[in-house]
């Protein structure tokens, strides 16, 4: 088959594209298992070398921090609690919102909701003093809580959800009603089966938001104990070594390449779920 | 008492339209009975609300003896078979049929031998596995319908089931629903736009229009006899020829021709209505007319005349060779009249 100059042209967009997105990613892997004299003499690698299993190691499992008891593994559960937490809350009580405001017709369901809506102009940078103040006052600095709550409100999922709610028929509500399903079970028994996708969709999206939150953990704890990934990423290894020490970018490098990890695995172990979704038609 | 009676029952919707209009009907134990209008009339309206889908807003529904206007739809034990089937998508069919019974807190064995028969009964039981998006229009309208039986209710609602399958489909699952009603004897009230359908199926028809009841009866009494000019005219097919006219002692002024009704009625505007197959046609008929066209039907044809400026229609036996533009002679026989006053719309 003869390709077209079009075709060709179109195609090398596409691979210069692709090559754009996946060569810094290659290059931080291949730079990070190298130790750090070469990568001080020789600069970024393309080829593997042979520190992998040291610095990897290393990384995971050296004590960091000015109180010298912090590992990146303890920032990379700290990460993964506070991202699983944002991402389920999120998701949970968005979908639960939307049902209200769907199913339940109370006066002022229209105003609440655009209420919802109007503060995703207010993200949490415009509002992090106030709500630092909050959550200080309730004593939540340095906890898990702290880090979760004031980040598991979510209008746009609420508004992704609403919107697919009411796309749902209402013979489907009529007919449950009649085989005597009540809104708690209408809520279980169908529009969570039937959301699935969506629920799925949300979920990585508000992973991978809470897992790349930097500001807000940043401002709320002081302990070391509860510093994540992100944070890590600005402080980790570029301490304790004034003077004639080489700088650890081996092992820099293979954080960065670990702190991907979890956001990439959820995107591929939901996607699978969520493309499942998309191919059975189910209405 | 009856088994469901609906008493000066009435509709009015939020933004002020009026649905139902002080509806009363009884209904026996074991029935069928159909609802039959134009779109609008409010027939879905008074069915919904039989079922607590609608808030009534004045009068009574009783149900074997209990008032249900405040009783929550899954509280009333009825089961419903809606327009576009409503069956839960993400469920296999066996889970279709079994939500309700679920729900109720039946025992899993018994569930499986209820869900089991009923699927025998209408033969979808080598479907039990399947997602409703697996399977055909029939199959689908059938899932509905045994996911309505299995539970055992006391009224069978159906909500113009049968619209959304083809005319052949349509005419066999008519025949099914009637078959199974009588089979297991459980009070039914159908929805539909069809006259076929109405007539056909219905032990007694209520003929609905504009959120009134227009008549209550056999579907042979609704044919031979309607109380309105209304129900004349809407069931029946070809529509029955309702001619304007002027009634003086007895004689209908209809155009320049005289029709003698053998009796002494005055009445200023009426309509006179016959069938188009009421109209005998005979090479000595008293009447001549021009047939402007005609339908040929394969055993009937339809013949379209005019009477003045009034049109109308008999239907005949196509053996007769009758072409447009012949003449042809009829007679008018006054046993098969239906008399209706225009101003009231009433059968005289």
């Amino acid at each position: 088959m003869k390709f077209k100059p079009l075709e060709i042209l179109t195609h090398i967009i596409l691979i210069l594209g692709v090559l754009l997105m996946v060569l810094p990613i290659w290059f931080s892997f291949a730079t990070s298992t190298h130790d750090n004299v070469s990568i001080m003499t020789e600069g970024m690698k393309f080829f593997l070398g042979e520190s992998f299993t040291y610095n990897y190691n290393e990384v995971l499992n050296e004590k960091g921090g000015w109180s010298e008891e912090v590992t990146a593994a303890r920032m990379f559960v700290n990460s993964f609690i506070m991202a699983l937490g944002i991402a389920t809350l999120k998701v949970v009580i968005s979908a639960m919102s939307a049902y209200a405001l769907v199913y339940f017709r109370f006066k002022l369901a229209v105003p609440i909701f655009w209420l919802i809506f109007i503060t995703l102009l207010v993200p949490l940078e415009v509002r992090i003093f106030p709500s630092y103040k909050i959550v200080s006052d309730l004593g939540l600095t340095n906890t898990y809580t702290g880090l979760i709550l004031p980040l598991v409100a979510s209008a746009t999922a609420t508004f992704f959800f609403r919107q697919f709610y009411k796309t749902i028929p209402d013979e489907l509500l009529e007919s449950a009603k009649l085989d005597g399903a009540n809104s708690w079970r209408f809520f279980i028994d169908f529009l969570l089966p039937l959301s699935k996708t969506m629920l799925a969709a949300m979920f990585i999206f508000m992973f991978v938001y809470g897992y790349s939150q930097y500001l807000w953990p940043l401002i709320m704890t002081t302990d070391e104990k509860y510093w994540t990934v992100v944070m890590g990423m600005k402080i980790i290894f570029t301490e304790n070594y004034e003077g004639v020490a080489l700088p650890r970018t081996g092992e820099r490098f293979a954080y960065i390449i670990l702190s991907m990890l979890p956001p990439v695995l959820v995107v591929v172990i939901l996607q699978r779920w969520f493309i499942k979704g998309l191919i059975q038609t189910e209405k | 008492m009856s088994f469901l009676e609906l008493q000066n029952i009435t509709k009015i919707y939020p933004n002020g339209t009026k649905a139902v209009n002080e509806t009363s009907l009884n209904i026996e134990n074991g029935e069928f009975i159909v609802f039959v209008g134009p779109s609008g009339c409010g027939k879905s309206t008074l069915l919904r609300m039989i079922a607590g889908l609608e808030d009534i807003t004045n009068g009574e529904i009783s149900l074997d003896g209990n008032i249900i206007n405040k009783i929550d739809p899954s509280e009333r034990d009825v089961a419903m078979v809606f327009q576009n089937y409503a069956l839960y998508p993400h469920m296999s069919v066996f889970n279709n049929m079994a939500y309700g019974l679920k729900n109720r807190g039946i025992s899993k064995e018994e569930i499986n031998n209820k869900v089991n028969d009923v699927a025998k009964l209408l033969e979808i039981d080598q479907l039990l596995t399947r997602k409703p998006s697996m399977l055909s229009g029939g199959q689908r309208q059938r899932v509905a319908m045994g996911r309505a039986i299995v539970r055992n209710p006391k009224i069978f609602l159906f909500d113009e089931p049968l619209s959304n399958l083809d005319a052949k489909l349509r005419n066999q699952m008519r025949l099914e629903i009637k078959r199974l009603q009588r089979q297991m004897g459980v009070t039914s009230i159908f929805v539909t736009h069809d006259q076929t359908e109405a007539m056909t199926l219905g032990d007694r028809i209520v003929v609905i229009n504009n959120g009134v009841v227009e008549q209550v009866g056999t579907p042979k009494e609704i044919y031979s006899k309607p109380n309105t000019k209304f129900v004349a005219e809407f069931i029946g097919s070809p529509q029955m020829n309702l001619f304007n006219c002027k009634i003086e002692n007895g004689i209908a002024h209809i155009a320049d021709r005289k029709i003698n009704l053998n009796n002494s009625t005055n009445i200023d505007d009426a309509s006179l209505g016959i069938r188009p197959d009421d109209i005998l046609i005979s090479d000595n008929g008293q009447h001549t007319c021009v047939a402007n066209l005609v339908e040929y039907l394969g055993s009937d044809m339809i013949i379209y005349s005019k009477i003045g400026d009034q049109e109308f229609s008999c239907k005949l036996s196509s053996k007769i060779n009758l072409n447009a533009g012949d003449t042809f002679k009829f007679d008018i026989s006054t046993t098969l009249v239906h008399l209706f006053d225009n101003t009231t719309g009433l059968r005289v």
